[in-house]
């Protein structure tokens, strides 16, 4: 329980090199798998649900695990509070390894650290919807009225009111869903596991219970171990997700890793039919820029990189770096030709400019609304990508596309590459030009 | 092959007669116990006037099962009363009191003793595999040698042969708790006594009611054969019958018997069961209907033990 490496702090939950096997001689079987043998060649022996899964979840993330049915999902959350011993491997909760420990700490730990929501509820039958979710806090030791107090807020918080005096029987599935879900949140400990603790929901509650967990994660800072069969789920959820195949983790990665760097071949078919829209965000999709011009550079420069770019707009930044907004080259042209030498006037702000965190599916408006591409700015409105029209379609339907063709990519030029030499060369030399800057 | 003998019976006895010379005070103290317990029973439902008793059976009827069934309680203690085996029944109903509560006592642990632990099940299946296949006759040697006459013997004999059952359906019911539900327990931290106390026990509470039923029904069974030691009751009427072949007398005692056993299965079935007015249902009930009206009560954190009011069907 004593924290001697600060590092450790961060980590809420580790698995080192878990094993569980079952069957008459489960440690055999373990020393077959770790000496090379498959799944199938152990098959006559038992069967090996967990295979060496190694993972650390930090305080406060969400840590998906994501896999078909039967590769070894409850049996390796099992092993993280302890339930299942391990057959080979190490969990650590808080800094304590709990597969060494006495049962009386690890009580402790799990009354303290720990909570579970199960897959088939495992609500007590003969308790109502109140003494059920107040469970845990009974264990705690906590005095009758002050945790039926609390349980009734969870109550309220899991849209049970009103219940709380039913029994379980007497609740659809949905709801003794949330009566699981509810008994985890009230015992109040720094780690949930929940085992499909949505499954049973029809989709409008549980999207509604997705956003609820994750303001919840949000608000109070709880790790969450989070195991679904929904791929969706699992990508609008997950800091970052752990994909089991047959009892090994064959990927572990945020979920835009997964989707647009999959491990395997399994990986990739299992993220086929995701919703791309939902799950990437604009930094994972956005271009560098080419087009672009500091606001000092004056027009002739804003012009000069519209004709090797063969584009009708170029983005402005500040001093700073900053983003400014755009030029259109009709615009600029004007400026050249009566000799101004100050872009601020035609600077236009009608580029959308959107956060790196942006999902997909909030960029479809704005990418049809305007044929300019999309800026990303981060915080310091620093000017990161963009995102033109055709590589925001190519991501969401997972087409690779080219993008380094520029012409589908700006605006194109709507003046002829020879009649802005024209201009340009009318009005002053290039070198001068050409040393105020032009950035990419 | 015709000298080939094994002398397991003479074993047996001087094995018998071993424990009798060694533990003989254990036996008195033992023989008292039982024969005060019984005596005691024996005193409450003798002492009383006949009607006062058919009046608490009619009313634990009703309380249990209902109106048609406390009638029928009625009737049939009439007809005991008429066929004049009154004393006789109430004898016996003491001891097969005093015999399945202390089976019960013995055989609940027991089973849950098993229920926990796989290697006290794999001691205690095939004894109990032998206690109940063995004939019941049998018991009544030892325990005559070892308690004398009386009802102490046929006490002891009870309590061995009506005991299995009792193990049993206990195990049963606790193994066959939703596995979930108990990891539940475990996952909040409960303590292994804090589950068997709040999970274990009250979700195997209809299967262990049945074992319960069960011992209570086969210690009728025995106590009637206990009669061949003196235990007295309905059982001496049935032995004296047989030895004089007196046809009238063994089947008024024989009747007697009967209506004994249907009241006491009637009345432990339905604690059982836990729909429809059970008992089970009917604690529920009660804790419900408390908390609703008195919200802030500081109840024990336990179960409370079994409220003495039941619904009516
Ligand atoms: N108690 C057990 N005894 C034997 N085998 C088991 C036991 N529990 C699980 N298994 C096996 O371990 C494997 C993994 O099971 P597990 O329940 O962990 O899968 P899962 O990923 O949770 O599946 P699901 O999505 O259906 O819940 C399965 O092949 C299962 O048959
Ligand atoms: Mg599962």
């Amino acid at each position: 329980m004593t924290e001697s490496n600060p590092l450790q702090e961060t980590i809420a939950v580790k698995a080192d090199h878990l094993y569980k096997a079952f069957g008459r001689r489960p440690h055999e079987i373990v020393k077959k798998l770790k000496a090379g043998k498959s799944r199938a060649d152990i098959s006559s022996l038992g069967v090996a649900a967990v295979i060496d899964a190694s993972f650390e979840v930090k305080k406060g993330e969400i840590f998906v695990v994501m896999g078909l049915s039967g590769s070894g999902k409850s049996t390796l959350i099992r092993m993280l509070n302890g339930l299942w011993d391990t057959t080979s491997g190490t969990v650590t909760v808080g800094g304590t390894d709990i597969t060494g420990v006495s049962a009386k700490e690890l009580r402790d730990i799990r009354r303290k650290s720990i909570s579970m929501v199960f897959q088939h509820f495992a609500l007590l039958p003969h308790r109502t919807v109140i003494d059920n979710v107040a469970y845990g806090l009974e264990i705690q030791g906590m005095g009758r009225a002050e945790r039926l107090a609390k349980a009734q807020t969870i109550i309220d918080l899991v849209g049970l009111a009103g219940w709380a005096d039913n029994l379980p029987s007497e609740l659809s599935g949905g709801m003794q869903q949330r009566v699981g879900l509810g008994r985890a949140l009230a015992a109040d400990t720094d780690v949930l596991l929940m085992d499909e603790a949505f499954s049973a929901l029809d989709p409008l509650i549980r999207r509604e219970m997705q956003e609820q967990l994750i303001e919840l994660q949000a608000a109070l800072g709880k790790t969450i171990i989070f195991i679904t069969h929904d791929l969706n789920e699992a990508m609008f959820l997950g800091d970052r997700i752990a994909v089991m195949r047959d009892g090994r983790i064959v990927q572990i990665g945020t979920p835009e890793e997964i989707l647009t760097d999959p491990a395997n071949d399994y990986v990739a078919q299992f993220v086929q039919d995701v919703d791309r829209a939902r799950v990437l965000t604009a930094v994972s999709v956005m271009e560098p820029v080419r087009s672009v011009i500091t606001k000092t550079a004056g027009p002739r420069a804003a012009l000069h990189t519209m004709r090797d770019l063969q584009t009708s707009v170029t983005f402005v930044l500040n001093r700073d770096r900053s983003f400014a907004g755009i030029v259109r080259d009709r615009d600029v042209l004007k400026l050249v030709k009566a000799g101004e030498t100050d872009l601020r006037g035609i600077i236009r702000d009608d580029a959308t400019s959107v956060s790196p965190e942006t999902a997909l599916v909030d960029l479809v408006e704005p990418s049809v609304e305007s044929e300019l591409p999309i800026a990303v700015v981060d915080e310091k409105n620093r000017l990161l990508g963009v995102i033109p029209r055709v590589t925001l379609l190519a991501a969401i339907g997972n087409v690779s596309t080219n993008t380094g063709a520029l012409p589908i990519v700006m605006p194109p030029a709507t003046i002829s590459v020879s009649q802005i030499t024209e201009i340009l060369g009318e009005t002053a030399d290039d070198t001068q030009i050409d040393a105020a800057g032009v950035h990419a | 092959m015709n000298d080939f003998r094994i002398p397991i019976g003479s074993w047996v006895e001087s094995f018998v007669e071993f424990i009798t010379d060694t533990f003989g005070f254990i036996f008195d103290l033992v023989r008292a116990g039982f024969d005060g317990a019984y005596e005691a029973v024996e005193f409450l439902l003798g002492a009383p006037p006949f009607w006062a008793i058919m009046l608490v059976l009619g009313v634990l009827a009703l309380g249990i099962r209902g109106w048609k069934f406390a009638v029928g309680t009625v009737v049939g203690m009439v007809v005991i009363l008429g066929v004049d085996q009154w004393d006789n029944a109430m004898d016996t109903l003491a001891l097969v009191l005093v015999a399945s509560v202390l089976a019960i006592v013995i055989s609940v642990p027991l089973g849950i003793l098993a229920a926990k632990s796989t290697l006290a099940s794999n001691i205690i299946r095939p004894v109990l595999d032998f206690m109940q296949t063995m004939p019941a006759f049998v018991y009544l040697i030892p325990a005559l040698i070892l308690f004398r006459i009386g009802v102490v013997p046929g006490i002891v004999a009870t309590i061995i042969f009506a005991m299995a059952p009792g193990v049993r359906l206990t195990e049963l019911g606790i193994r066959s708790v939703d596995k979930e539900v108990v990891e539940a327990g475990q996952a909040f931290g409960a303590s292994p006594w804090r589950i068997l106390r709040q999970i274990q026990l009250p979700l195997a509470t209809p299967t262990i009611m049945a074992g319960i039923n069960q011992v209570i029904m086969l210690s009728l069974s025995m106590v009637v054969i206990s009669g061949l030691v003196g235990a007295g009751g309905l059982g001496a009427q049935v032995i004296a019958s047989l030895n004089r072949i007196d046809i009238a007398l063994g089947f008024e005692a024989g009747l007697a018997v009967v209506i004994l056993a249907i009241f006491l299965d009637r009345i432990t079935a339905s604690l059982g069961s836990s729909d429809s007015g059970g008992f089970f249902g009917s604690i529920r009930r009660v804790l419900r209907s408390r908390r609703v009206t008195d919200a802030v009560a500081f109840a024990p954190d336990t179960n409370p033990a079994p409220a003495p009011q039941r619904a009516r069907v």
